[in-house]
């Protein structure tokens, strides 16, 4: 086991992977960060714009498909991260660990 | 913040206006004010009599699964991706983000969607940054994760004892919230509410351990999901499905006409806001019960995949809450004989402004579908309260007996110790629940979050990913901002002056939530205390970081399924 993770260790593919999927990640969370973020300081400086109608005689405003918007928008990022994960990802690492077994 | 059954319009509006000092304290606090008791609703006790007699079923099912202290942390390791999702989503989906959020939308619109909206951002978080990690490197608390290459005593000291702090606040914040609930929804006594809260959950937890608490949580969030899909799905229903036929309905009958549909007074001063957002976004990824949930999958793929399915069923959840509130609007407004105290609006609907979709569940569904909502309320304490005796319980018996003063302790002591915790906190929660029966706990739940993204998730994150974090550093800093959140939220107006009764305008803290300093004060103080840190133990500390790295981020080495 421990020539296993000493083997691992020493594979610069390893770190290549880590350093690329930290990276993913960050980008990820910056991401969902700046999309709430973003719609908090809409309400907070931009109030009655989020307000405005969608269309000439309409009540629903622009504001309501923004922030159903980011709901749904959430949920989508969290798929996509672990859709790439579960398969890319998964199946390198498997692939590094497998060429320190042998 | 307090919503009488007697409070007019006029109250609601500077109520609604004191949601910006309340912070989100009130979407999430589980506080429903105190609630005039109503008359006794038998179709809503058989229902929830349904729900206890077959989850009382499960639970001897699970008690026969739960022989080792594995089992009883994390039912064996043997929950899906899928299955874990739900049971996430349950935790989170507790009555007051039901009952509040729809509230505050009934009474204020759109604000309430810039509420749900809060409540959805840490799991994102969680995906990219934790999940994988905490399944890799933990086994059964999230201080399995965070003490995994430092000394064992202090780390666990620090993670049992705020994992016990934000139980605890937490738990207050959701036996009163039952209470309250009762006397509307059952028309029973607040103390019966107590006693059947605590021994029914002591029941899932003693007996069942993670198999039966898991399970609970799965079944009642199946029917939050079904109960809120239904209500909203009746609500579009009688406008042609078109939402922009309801919103049009809504600005017509709502006293505030055209100003729902835009942001209103909740945020005022940018710095709480940004601190509410923080304390949300990364309070989820720290919060004991939540964290404790990825060690009841079998790997990392499946804990990826259980918080993909918790954030797709939560935010699908808050989009519900949004339409179920302008539901509200449209259907009660209308008829003040059936919902509002005394028949006019004035004085408020009946049971309080969180009953709003409560209300509209009769409107809706006749008296049947109100039982069934009223009974899910309900469950929905049972379950998010089981969730949180059994995290406080863990600490308790795997941070502080096991792993703490008795290191040889067996599986059997280490079960023994787990059950015996159980019945003491059981036992508190009765108690506390009673002794806070007439204050005011909406400060609560956001304090629980406050103090879990200012002490648990700066400690498991530099304790993961920061090679030159030390035992020091992290207790310390842990110590620090866990501290800091508890006193600074003392001195801000909503603990100040809204509960401990001292003048207006006294609060020495002057936002709503303490986050953006106790979270940064947390971080700074960790990595400050680590890199001054220069012993022995420190240096060990830092060498074992690259074999902790391999195993958080492959998986090797990590607690298999049934090997726990």
């Amino acid at each position: 086991m421990q020539n296993v993770l000493d083997r691992v260790t020493a594979n610069p593919k390893f770190h290549e992977f880590v350093a690329m999927r930290s990276r993913y990640s960050i980008i990820m969370t910056i991401i969902s960060a700046a999309a709430y973020y973003g719609f908090i300081l809409l309400v907070a400086f931009q109030g009655p714009w989020l307000g405005t109608k969608l269309g000439p005689g309409m009540t629903t405003s622009i504001g309501v498909p923004i922030g159903v918007g980011v709901i749904v928008f959430t949920i989508i990022l969290t798929w996509i991260y672990v859709r790439r994960a579960n398969s890319e990802f998964d199946s390198t690492n498997e692939a590094i660990i497998h060429e320190a077994q042998k | 913040m307090r919503l009488r059954s007697n409070m007019n319009i006029k109250h609601l509006l500077a109520a609604v206006a004191a949601l910006a000092v309340a912070g989100g304290a009130i979407a999430a606090g589980a506080d429903l004010g105190q609630a005039t008791k109503q008359a006794t609703n038998w179709t809503a006790i058989a229902m929830f009599g349904i729900f206890v007699a077959g989850t009382l079923y499960i639970t001897k099912w699970a008690a026969g699964k739960t022989k080792t202290a594995a089992d009883f942390y994390t039912a064996g390791g043997g929950i899906t991706g899928f299955q874990n999702g739900l049971a996430i989503a349950g935790d989170y989906m507790s009555a007051a983000s039901f009952l509040g959020i729809s509230g505050l939308v009934f009474a204020n619109g759109f604000d309430g969607l810039i509420f749900s909206i809060g409540w959805l951002v840490g799991w994102p978080i969680i995906t990219f940054l934790m999940a994988e990690r905490l399944r890799n490197l933990g086994k059964f608390t999230f201080a399995d994760v965070a003490s995994y290459r430092f000394a064992q005593a202090p780390v666990r000291i620090f993670a049992a004892t705020s994992t016990l702090v934000v139980v605890a606040f937490y738990m207050i914040a959701q036996m009163v919230g039952a209470g309250q609930l009762i006397k509307v929804l059952f028309g029973l006594e607040y103390m019966y509410a107590e006693i059947l809260v605590g021994a029914i959950m002591m029941m899932y937890v003693l007996f069942g351990g993670m198999t039966a608490t898991t399970w609970v949580q799965i079944i009642k969030a199946c029917m939050l999901l079904f109960g809120a899909t239904f209500m909203a799905g009746a609500v579009l229903m009688q406008f042609g499905f078109s939402p922009e036929a309801l919103f049009t309905k809504a600005t017509e009958v709502h006293s505030k006409k055209d100003a729902i549909m835009a942001p209103g007074a909740l945020i005022k001063d940018p710095v709480s806001a940004i601190s509410v957002g923080m304390a949300l976004m990364f309070g989820t990824a720290g919060l004991p019960h939540i964290l404790m949930r990825f060690f009841t999958v079998p790997n990392a793929k499946e804990a990826r995949k259980s918080v993909a399915w918790a954030t797709t069923w939560i935010g699908y959840f808050y989009i519900l809450t949004f339409i179920i509130g302008f539901g509200a609007i449209t259907n009660l407004i209308q008829n003040p004989g059936d919902f509002y105290v005394g028949g006019e609006i004035a004085n408020g609907l009946k049971g309080g402004g969180n009953m709003a979709a409560v209300h509209l569940s009769k409107a809706v569904g006749g008296d049947l579908f109100l039982g069934f909502i009223s009974a899910v309320a309900f469950a929905t304490i049972l379950a998010v309260v089981a969730g949180l005796t059994l995290s406080g319980a863990s600490a308790v018996s795997h941070d502080l007996y096991a792993s703490v003063f008795n290191k040889k302790a067996t599986s059997d002591q280490e079960l023994r110790v787990s059950k015996i915790a159980t019945l003491c906190l059981g036992v508190l929660a009765i108690v506390l629940g009673i002794a806070f029966e007439k204050e005011n706990v909406a400060y609560m739940v956001m304090l629980a979050f406050t103090i879990a993204c200012s002490g648990n998730f700066p400690v498991l994150f530099m304790s993961v990913l920061w090679k030159n974090c030390t035992t020091r550093g992290a207790v310390v800093g842990g110590f620090t901002g866990l501290i800091l959140a508890v006193v600074l939220t003392i001195g801000s107006a909503s603990v100040w002056e809204a509960v401990i009764g001292n003048p207006k305008g006294s609060a020495w803290f002057p936002y709503n939530s303490a986050a953006i300093f106790s979270m940064t004060a947390a971080f700074f103080t960790i990595w400050l205390v680590s890199i001054l840190d220069n012993s022995a133990q420190a240096k060990k500390e830092r060498a074992l970081y690259p074999a902790q790295q391999l195993r958080s981020e492959t998986g090797l080495g990590a607690a298999g399924a049934s090997g726990h």
